[in-house]
């Protein structure tokens, strides 16, 4: 009797778990439907197209092998666009964060008004980027703009033609890129600064730590977990960048001399700007994805050394 | 001289603590003076009548209000039109996804089926693919679909986001299994659970994917500017790019158009603020 009722027990658990089966699939259909079609697929055929000569609107489109590969590696604009990509992720993420640090642990200190600040400095972050760069294109104007007014005008400094001279195009486009992402950081560090425990603070202060050697032995090793999310989230953003030196630059162009062409605007110009060669456009963009999988996992490494779980 | 030394010692203490605090207080004005200057000096040009603009020095606040350069920014380019899409296209996307969304983490947090690990897993890697990977793909599939410079195009490949479901299974994981046993005595079935408990106690977790995705929506730019041909599907983002290029040096109109499209999601920032950076504080702390 009792064995029968066992046994039944876990036939009618068994039929419970195949009845659930069949729901979950049905609640996870609209996600299996959607990435399935839109993800998954489209990475794997990613590779596929970049494989073929697929000239958008030829009929037909022969198999090539590497030849698109092999042609963005003989193009000096690609090596130019990918130059200008890692100059960017590394002049612009680096002191984003540095300065984004500061200002958390500013921000984290006992002051009144800590909510105006922090909405004063992710104002940026979430505003509208093709906006924000019309802006900037505004304020960096060469003869009337409000920054060449504090430089030239007031400080006397020679008149710079931001947009026009290729030497300053990467530094408008890094200066607003500090500008639009500093607030996102801000608001990680101050989330991990306030999420390290006191008593690590109280126990350093009756050692008589104080200042700097607090934050060099408690805060940064502490909050070396946020620092590596800010930093591998900040590099995997950087790299993507396109709307601002779009904007900036209308059509694509990329700025004077190519002088701010990053690696999605060459993407845009390959596969949408006019060529339509929609086979080299998929290859620069797993050469993006490439890049970002070994830096990920190059970082995963590293933070295995460098950070330090509570 | 010498007995004083003591209060003054007491005092350079204060003194410190006050000296540190006004440094503090003054570096924090500066950096904020410096990230609000460009939306200041964006609404101040946007009033300006065009010969302020061709001052030097410029001026901060325009002698007279010109409100025209906001009708002549909204007629020189079909505006009604780009927010019409926009609205529309962030709306229903927003509406399917949080649908969508509620589903597949309940689904992963609450009930146990076949393969669950692997199609957690299998979800959690498209993470780390780029958006700009699927592009060209996806043009391609939507060129085969006859789905380019339609809405379908704009909506349908974003209704499910994969942060959003992390997002809400870490909600959903939260909530006690005993509310569905007795959810369960009572007669309840799973729907009827999801949506009467699950759903209301995880408000906070709903809004905050909500909140992305409108954003997400409304900020899109690559996407829409490569399936869209003609004006009258472009989105505000689209809109402005072709409008900053029509406009030429007119900035006075040009800063009214960044205005305005900035000024939905600013709007809704102000309403929602708490929940959207908690929401972004969350997503990096474990």
């Amino acid at each position: 009797m009792k064995r029968s009722f066992a046994i039944g027990m876990r036939r009618y658990r068994r039929g419970r778990f195949w009845r659930d089966t069949a729901q979950a699939y049905l609640y996870l259909l609209p996600a299996f439907v959607i990435l399935g079609t839109f993800t998954f697929y489209p990475f794997i055929n990613s590779f596929f197209v970049s494989f073929h000569s697929w000239l958008s609107f030829a009929p037909v489109k022969p198999f090539v092998g590497f030849a698109n590969y092999v042609k963005i590696f003989q193009d000096d604009l690609f090596w130019l666009s990918l130059w200008h990509t890692v100059y960017y992720v590394l002049a612009s993420v680096i002191p984003t964060m540095a300065l984004a640090l500061f200002i958390a642990v500013l921000l984290n200190s006992k002051i009144r008004g800590r909510s105006f600040f922090r909405t004063a400095f992710f104002l940026p972050y979430i505003t509208n980027t093709v906006a924000a760069a019309m802006v900037f294109l505004w304020i960096f104007n060469r003869d009337y703009g409000l920054l060449n007014y504090f430089l030239h005008h007031l400080l006397g400094l020679n008149l710079i033609d931001w947009f026009n001279n290729p030497h300053y195009t990467m530094p408008v486009v890094i200066l607003m890129g500090i500008w639009k992402f500093i607030g996102f950081d801000i608001v990680l560090f101050l989330a991990g600064l306030q999420n390290i425990d006191q008593q690590y603070y109280e126990a350093a202060e009756v050692d008589g730590a104080t200042g700097w050697y607090r934050f060099r032995h408690i805060t940064l090793p502490l909050l070396s977990p946020t620092t590596f999310f800010v930093f591998i989230i900040s590099l995997i953003g950087a790299f993507k960048i396109f709307q601002q030196v779009y904007v900036l630059w209308p059509g694509g162009a990329g700025g004077p001399l190519n002088s701010a062409m990053t690696l999605m605007v060459y993407f845009y110009h390959v596969g949408f700007g006019g060529a339509w060669h929609l086979g080299q456009a998929a290859a620069v963009a797993n050469i993006l994805f490439v890049l970002i999988f070994i830096i990920t996992m190059i970082q995963m490494q590293l933070s295995k050394r460098w950070v330090f779980y509570q | 001289m010498k007995e004083r030394e003591p209060v003054k010692r007491g005092y350079s203490y204060k003194a410190q603590r006050r000296a540190y605090l006004f440094t503090t207080y003054f570096l924090l004005l500066v950096g904020a003076i410096v990230m609000l200057l460009p939306f200041l000096w964006m609404i101040s040009t946007s009033f300006k009548p065009l010969s302020q603009t061709l001052t030097m020095p410029p001026k901060l606040i325009p002698s007279i209000f010109r409100w025209q350069n906001y009708v002549e920014a909204w007629n020189t380019a079909p505006f009604g039109k780009y927010f019409f899409n926009s609205f529309f296209i962030a709306i229903v996307e927003t509406i399917c996804e949080v649908i969508a969304t509620i589903f597949a983490a309940y689904a992963f947090a609450k009930m146990d089926f076949f393969g669950k690990n692997v199609i957690f897993v299998a979800f959690l890697g498209t993470m780390m693919i780029p958006g700009e990977m699927l592009l060209v793909p996806n043009y391609i599939t939507l060129t085969s679909f006859h789905w380019i410079d339609t809405y379908y195009a704009l909506i349908v490949p974003f209704i499910v986001s994969v942060f959003g479901i992390f997002l809400l299974r870490q909600f959903f994981l939260s909530i006690p299994d005993e509310l569905w046993d007795a959810a369960r005595i009572d007669g309840s079935g799973r729907l009827g659970f999801l949506w009467r408990i699950i759903v209301p106690i995880s408000r906070p977790g709903i809004t905050a994917v909500a909140l992305f995705k409108f954003i997400g929506s409304w900020n899109a730019f690559m996407w829409v500017l490569i399936v869209t041909n003609t004006p009258t599907m472009r989105t505000v983002p689209v809109g402005l790019s072709y409008f900053r290029t029509a406009a030429g040096t007119y900035f006075n109109q040009l800063m009214a158009a960044a205005t305005m499209g900035m000024l939905p999601i600013l709007i809704l920032f102000f309403f929602a603020q708490k929940q959207f950076i908690q929401g972004i504080a969350r997503s990096g702390i474990k």
